[in-house]
């Protein structure tokens, strides 16, 4: 009998009991749902946390210079020793600046929540940054109208600002917001910039903050003077990266005067630091994703067996007439192996469509760009086989086994 | 000896039933000439479903030779016997044995798929056999579709796709009114005048009658075995 045959006699049975075989086949069904799902969605946040989060929250080829690791958790004790650390000064973050060899570009930078006031109308809780114009570079921040500030009026710490593209909708509602002035902690600033929108970044707004100079008035509410958050610092290439971390790494240490055996009291942070976090999650998701995938596969196979053990039941008759007919053993456990296998198959091909549709559904009901891998599809129809061929095994083997005499007397 | 079909000889078959030996068969001996037309008879429990099941390769004999178109069969292994069913034997049932969920074209091309016949030649012939029963146009139904007459057509298209060396029927119309048991009859008498060996098992004299040689068993033992002249058609 050909593989062909035993495939069509399979799924004519399964077609005449359509509803008792979706049911056999729900757990192949969940468990490679799952399997889909999960994988496009870890995939989907990897390319997003790759391109988005990280790209946009440290930017392209750019490293940080801070008091301790952004974007990280960390023990009790760990977070005490990095609370001890010196801040981040003006002295060093020139030293670091003049020493570098490396073409790179750099900004200092603090912020804080404060809020923005126009004519009566309050937008609250703006991230406010205190920021050199190189800045606007190194976040690949585009204006929508306006300018940035110039040089001179960073120098000068004059107060102007350039506003996100929310701030411009909520306090100015489509009127020009440029030269109007906007209050920050009792101060007025000229609004000189309006930067286009970014959309959201897991769902939150990308576009809820101002820049100011760096020296202007705010920065006595964001940072102590003389000290910064973080000195961003940007080469040209990923190369460029590497070599501006390695100087920035050694200008630091010697200008904190470091002994060798001594650890770097600063940290340098980089998107990939800034990945860590979620690496942590999607190793989590990705070690307990074997384990669901494959107690459901699991419950699903016995489900089938069962299922397979009834069939060859309520069939003894026509495994009579098969053998009377001249089926050899092999191909009675042929054809129920292969029923099995088809249905876990046909159990599984439902489940990879099901997984899809979650996926599309993460990708369209949230920022989530969940991906499908073709892997995690190949994966799952041969873990349908797999799991099919396994459960008919034992039904199949009984069924072979059958006296036609007795058989085709059963009733 | 090449116009012998069926060579029995001393056979045997006991059950072991507990402690108790129950014996079936106490020794046969029946040949079956090429183009015969059998009926063999008996009472319950005479053996004629042993003798029925050993000369359809159904089962071994405990004891005692059969050879079947030149093969000895009594000794063979399951696979052996399955194979030498496939290709020398047509069965036809009392209940038809149709599988419910096939097309007639599918139950007729069903001893083609164990016997590896390509999918068109298994087409080609399941019509032709079909077609010979005639049912040339009933093609596409399932069997609840059909009458009982139609079903056992169907089943008697099935057991000559192979075109084996005998016709084996146990009780063909035990399930059919008088008037379409005539027309299974009739069937029957074409295919014996076509060449076809038949041996037929019942237990009604009427339709014994059709055969031209009538065994009748008792016991586990040949009571009489007797040459008719041939019924009319």
């Amino acid at each position: 009998m050909m593989l062909r045959d035993a495939v069509g006699m399979a799924l004519t049975t399964i077609r005449t009991q359509k509803l008792k075989s979706f049911f056999s086949l729900l757990g192949v069904l969940i468990g490679v749902t799952f399997l889909i799902a999960v994988v496009s969605i870890v995939q989907g946040m990897n390319v997003y946390m790759e391109d988005q989060f990280a790209n946009k929250l440290v930017g392209l080829n750019t490293f940080q210079i801070r008091r301790m690791p952004n974007f990280t958790d960390a023990s009790e004790e760990q977070w005490r020793e990095w609370s001890r650390r010196p801040r981040i000064n003006y002295v060093e973050a020139d030293f670091v600046e003049s020493r570098m060899e490396t073409p790179a570009i750099f900004s200092r930078f603090c912020s804080e929540r404060l809020p923005l006031v126009w004519n009566g109308t309050t937008a609250k809780d703006v991230d406010v940054w205190t920021a050199d114009a190189p800045m606007f570079r190194i976040k690949n921040l585009d204006l929508e109208s306006g300018r940035v500030f110039t040089p001179q009026e960073a120098e000068l710490g004059q107060a102007v600002v350039v506003i996100g593209w929310e701030i411009g909708e909520k306090l100015f509602k489509g009127a020009d917001p440029m030269g109007k002035s906007v209050t920050i902690e009792g101060l007025p600033y000229r609004v000189i910039g309006l930067l286009a929108k970014q959309g959201t970044l897991f769902g939150i707004s990308l576009d809820k903050f101002a820049v100011v100079p760096f020296d202007s008035p705010v920065h006595r509410v964001a940072c102590r003077y003389g000290f910064m958050d973080e000195f961003h610092i940007q080469a040209g290439n990923v190369e460029g990266m590497q070599a501006a971390l390695a100087e920035t790494q050694e200008a630091m240490r010697i200008q904190r005067r470091l002994k060798p055996a001594q650890d770097d009291n600063f940290a340098l942070q980089t998107a990939e630091g800034a990945l860590e976090g979620w690496k942590k999650i999607s190793a989590v998701l990705m070690t307990a994703l074997p384990m669901l995938v494959s107690v459901s596969l699991v419950v699903g196979g016995i489900v089938i067996m069962n299922i397979m053990l009834m069939a060859v039941a309520e069939r003894t008759v026509e495994i009579g007439i098969r053998k009377a007919l001249g089926a050899k053993r092999r191909d009675i456990m042929a054809q129920f192996v292969v029923e099995s296998a088809t249905l876990a198959t046909l159990g599984a091909a439902i489940g990879i469509a099901t997984g899809i549709g979650l996926a599309f559904a993460v990708r369209s009901l949230t920022p989530l760009p969940a991906a499908v891998a073709p892997w995690s599809v190949l994966l799952g129809v041969s873990l349908g086989v797999a799991v099919g061929m396994i459960a008919g095994i034992y039904p199949a083997s009984r069924a072979s086994r059958l006296d036609p005499i007795t058989a085709l007397r059963a009733e | 000896m090449s116009d012998l079909v069926i060579q029995i000889r001393d056979l045997v078959r006991t059950y072991e039933m507990g402690v108790e030996t129950v014996h079936a068969l106490r020794g046969v001996s029946l040949e079956i000439r090429r183009n015969e037309y059998v009926a063999i008879m008996g009472p319950s429990g005479s053996g004629k479903s042993t003798l029925m099941n050993l000369i359809g390769c159904l089962d071994t004999p405990s004891s005692g030779e059969y050879w079947l178109n030149g093969q000895e069969v009594s000794r063979m292994p399951d696979d052996a016997l399955a194979r030498v069913r496939n290709r020398e034997i047509g069965f036809v049932f009392q209940t038809f044995n149709l599988l419910p969920r096939a097309s007639a074209l599918a139950n007729v091309e069903l001893p083609l798929v164990y016997a590896g016949t390509g999918a068109r030649q298994r087409r080609e012939r399941a019509e032709a056999a079909l077609t010979r029963v005639g049912l040339g146009n009933r093609m596409d139904h399932r069997p609840n579709e059909l009458s009982g007459g139609q079903r056992q057509r169907v089943a008697i298209a099935r057991a000559l796709v192979n075109e084996p060396a005998i016709l084996l029927a146990d009780e063909p119309t035990g399930n059919l009114d008088s008037t379409t048991s005539e027309e299974i009859m009739r069937v029957f008498q074409t295919l014996h005048d076509q060449g076809q060996t038949i041996i037929m098992v019942t237990h009604e004299a009427d339709i014994a009658a059709h055969a031209g040689r009538v065994v009748v068993l008792r016991d586990g033992r040949i009571a009489s075995d007797t040459r008719q002249r041939e019924a009319a058609a």
